[in-house]
């Protein structure tokens, strides 16, 4: 790495090499039984440049091949955008535990009774549900240094447990499913295999609903399908810097109900998305995103920020391996005190929605969102009476998210990326067959 | 073990010493195939009125997929040094897998070099490619009321050599380009966009002389910013060809894809062959033999010849797209659809060219008799759960007593594919395919596809709205 420093600072004002390298081993299981055993190694090394005050970038998965690799990036620097930031130089970071030593230790077969753990929990229920799952465990390290003396090391591990089912009756097919993920070891696949059994249990019977309005209950995964797609680009300083963002304008102001709160954090211990620095060396912070339902902050990265004239959050990330740009850690929505129970009591007629398919196919930007209710339950009542299907949910979330009648005390994480309570807003439209 | 490795001849390239010399015989397995791969893209990416991110990538990497006993180990990496400890990981992972009978299909072992039909792209030089790109995004900015742009474009050039125990060796070389535009407009807090996605097998001449599609697509966003959005609930709907492309993909393909169905009993009866689920004017067609599109290859990541496969003829099911090891257990022909993204994965059973035939019928025909529906163009994309499924238009107008009418907003539509086939009730003469979108299955996304259909229109269709 000092070397592919050393040799692009010959031809550049500044550099930066980042470097990844993974090493994962997923264990896969198929209609019921065990798979495929694979083990994956990777490494990767990126070269940021700015040469003549212009940013040249390229990347390589060759150590040995340095002067391709600043080659490359000169090449790129021709045309690339005018450098408007500085790289940091040594920075204290602050302590962010990812690591632990127990994750690389678990044998194969240890992760193999897991995953069959998993699949017997879930056909003790349903005895003629065909499953599929996984248990995965990775260690990433990362390593980066630039020409203004900065540097940053790290190490993470990553072990996760994921099952789907797959029900068929005749020509009904029902999915259901659940994966959790951190950086100690998953023990205890019962408690994955539970939010399983609770949704076969749910949709156990068949409900429909008319075409119309009707009061609706987002379920964490719901919230995650439907409502957080829009707002990840909605708070991306770069949409914001771009005009695009419907929010951009809005900084300081209520736009959504009161008793919203979001706020993006790479800071908590033990999750998957944490880390002690950005992919660019900016120390991870927790940033309040909607602080009692108005607009406190927008993501940055070092180059996004220096041309809004602000600071970089710590959200320069290589999505792709390509250049860093903004993008959000790990979503947190604060939650209420309202039980889900509480919720459902609450509405005479309406829709619980657990998994919308197609909803982030639509106009994103805007906030718009129309998907498939792929799992949601009807609600008769005050009571969860049957799973709908072959419905269509439409909305925005700007208008949604600017009333909401409660917010769930049964906050959950969803993947890795997005921990948040069930949300219950008064009016979605449906349409049906 | 008989593994074998020499210091690279100075005329090959780094995976052609390593896969010539590497032997896969020996090991205690029932099979055992290695992957190895270089490739070089280059991605030029605007937001806005300047070009945000310009990059060039190389990468050389490898897997090697052992089976025993029905078992599966598969190792990846980018470090070829350690190739031989990897065969013998991927055998162990297999062993401790594996404990029925190994099936695959029986394929005759080739030895072939495939060449690109087209030159490298990622080779041409820089300035061309962005002076294209400069022209398109001009274009945009001189549309009244447009907020601003984002333009993506990739090209890739790789070469793959495969080998397996049982004597093939194919070396193959492919290409690819996808360019993606989209103009955003807004007023106030109104946001609205229309997208164009375009994508050819290497050729850059398919992507470029766009500048009057352009234009148009971005008036049509600052239109959209005054369109009213549609009223849910079902219509008879006409899909252009590209949409109809999408509609395909989602609601048939990939339930033809038989690693869904090969170890599902339920699926298997379901999806038993003769079974009918469309009108006898609809044939659906998967196949990576046509030259020059993005879906085509001579053969798949598990070394078996591309083949045409009719999935439905005359409105029944009549084929399935296979892996060696489905079509060995389902007892069918393999139809060399296994594709893996890149080497960190293994192939898995994927679509490859999918379309619907055309027939007789013109746009005028199609439209002509419809009172109140919705026309529906190009895409955003599509998913499926296998029995319900949903395809996005980008964008959309009403159709009124037989004429096109007012324009709508993008919406969002859904099927079911015991249902939906059965309702197409008109099929155009006017196939077209589109090379600009790319399949998502499990992680590996995206893989390069094209889709194509002719118009079609279908009634009872259930539509997203307000």
């Amino acid at each position: 790495m000092e070397n592919i420093l050393t040799q692009a600072k010959r031809v550049a004002e500044e550099a930066e090499v980042f470097t990844v390298s993974s090493e994962e081993t997923p264990v896969q299981f198929e209609a019921n039984r065990l798979k495929h055993i694979q083990s994956k190694q990777s490494t990767s090394v990126a070269l940021r440049i700015i040469r003549q005050g212009k940013i040249g970038y390229a990347t390589t998965t060759e150590l040995g091949d340095t002067q391709n690799l600043v080659n490359n990036a000169v090449e790129t620097a021709q045309f690339g955008m005018t450098a408007r930031f500085e790289l940091p130089s040594l920075t204290a970071y602050p302590k962010v535990d990812i690591f632990d030593p127990d994750v690389e230790s678990i044998p194969v077969e240890e992760m193999v009774k897991l995953g069959e753990e998993l699949i017997t929990t879930v056909r003790g229920h349903t005895s003629d549900i065909v499953c599929e799952a996984g248990v995965t465990k990775s260690l990433i390290s990362v390593h980066i240094i630039n020409s203004r003396g900065g540097q940053a090391n790290y190490k993470e591990s990553i072990f996760s447990l994921g099952i789907e089912g797959h029900l068929i009756r005749d020509t009904d097919m029902l999915f259901v499913g659940e994966s959790q993920s951190s950086c100690h070891p998953l023990l205890e696949p019962k408690a994955v295999a539970e939010v399983v059994l609770q949704q076969l249990e749910l949709a156990k019977n068949r409900a429909s609903i008319p075409t119309k309005s009707v009061p609706v209950i987002f379920t964490p995964m719901g919230v995650a399908c439907a409502l957080i797609p829009p707002l990840m680009t909605a708070f991306n300083g770069k949409i914001v810097l771009e005009g695009a963002s419907p929010i951009g304008s809005k900084l300081g102001q209520p736009v959504f109900d009161e008793k919203l709160w979001l706020w993006d954090d790479s800071t908590l211990a033990y999750r998957p998305e944490s880390r002690p620095c950005d992919d660019e060396g900016i120390p991870s912070q927790r940033t309040p995103l909607i602080e009692k339902g108005t607009v406190a902050n927008f993501l940055y990265d070092l180059q996004t920020a220096a041309l809004a004239h602000t600071r970089s959050t710590g959200n320069g990330s290589r999505n792709r391996g390509g250049l860093p740009a903004p993008a959000p850690s790990a979503f947190i929505i604060a939650p209420g005190n309202t039980t889900f129970d509480e919720m459902v009591n609450d509405i005479k007629e309406g829709l619980v929605v657990e998994y919308l398919m197609g909803a982030t196919q639509g106009n994103i930007l805007g906030g718009d969102f129309s998907g498939n209710v792929l799992l949601g339950y009807k609600v008769e009542s005050g009571k969860i009476v049957g799973r709908v299907k072959d419905t269509m949910v439409s909305g925005n979330v700007y208008q949604l998210l600017k009333q909401i009648t409660a917010i769930g005390s049964d906050v959950k994480w969803v993947g890795s990326f997005l921990n948040t309570p069930s949300i219950y807003c008064p009016s979605l439209s449906v349409a049906s067959k | 073990m008989n593994w074998r490795f020499y210091k690279l001849a100075l005329s090959m390239t780094h995976i052609e010493a390593i896969g010539r010399q590497l032997a896969l015989k020996g090991y205690s397995a029932d099979y055992v195939e290695v992957r190895l791969e270089e490739s070089q893209t280059s991605r030029i990416t605007y937001r806005g009125r300047e070009l945000e991110s310009i990059g060039k990538t190389s990468a050389i990497g490898g897997n090697v997929r052992a089976l025993v006993r029905g078992g599966w180990g598969f190792v990846s990496f980018n470090n070829l040094d350690k190739l031989p400890g990897t065969v013998e990981l991927a055998v162990k992972q297999a062993q401790f897998v594996g404990n029925e009978e190994s099936q695959l299909a029986p394929v005759e072992p080739v030895v072939d070099t495939v060449s690109s039909q087209e030159k490298n792209p990622v080779a041409m030089p820089l300035a061309e490619k962005k002076q294209l790109l400069d022209e398109y995004n001009d274009i945009i900015w001189h549309t009244p009321r447009l907020q601003t742009s984002i333009i993506s474009y990739d090209d890739s050039h790789k070469k793959v050599i495969f080998l397996n125990s049982s004597g093939s060796y194919i070396e193959q070389e492919r290409s690819g380009i996808t360019l993606r535009l989209t103009a955003v407009a807004t007023e106030g807090s109104e946001v609205q966009q229309v997208g164009l996605n375009l994508g050819s097998s290497g050729d850059f001449s398919q992507i470029k002389g766009l500048h009057h599609q352009i234009e148009q697509m971005a008036q049509r966003a600052v239109e959209l910013l005054s369109a009213p959005q549609v009223k849910g609930g079902e219509y008879t709907v006409v899909l252009d060809p590209v949409l109809a492309g999408v509609f395909v993909h989602e609601a048939f393909g990939h339930l033809s894809e038989a690693d869904f169905v090969y170890e599902n009993d339920r699926l298997r009866e379901i999806m038993v062959l003769g079974k009918k689920f469309g009108g006898a004017e609809l044939n659906i067609v998967d196949t990576a033999t046509i030259p020059g599109l993005r879906g085509s290859y001579k053969y798949d990541d598990e070394g078996v010849p591309a083949t045409k496969t009719y999935l439905i003829w005359e409105g029944k099911l009549v084929g399935r797209l296979h892996s060696r090891e489905t079509a060995a257990k389902m007892k069918e022909k393999p139809t060399g659809n296994a594709r893996a993204i890149n080497y960190r994965y293994p192939p898995i059973v994927r679509m490859t060219n999918t379309y619907i035939e055309p027939r007789a019928a013109s746009f005028d025909d199609i439209i002509s008799d419809i009172k109140e529906g919705v026309y529906a163009k190009n895409w955003y994309g599509g998913m499926t759960s296998m029995e319900m499924f949903t395809f996005s238009a980008g964008e959309a107008c009403m159709i009124r007593n037989g004429k096109l009418a007012e324009t709508l907003r993008p919406v969002v539509l859904t099927g079911n594919v015991f249902t939906t086939l059965n309702n197409i009730d008109a099929i155009g003469n006017d196939l077209e395919m589109n090379q600009g979108g790319g399949c998502g299955k499990g992680v590996q996304s995206p893989l390069p596809v094209a889709n194509g259909s002719p118009h079609i229109r279908i009634h009872h269709c259930l539509v997203g709205g307000r």
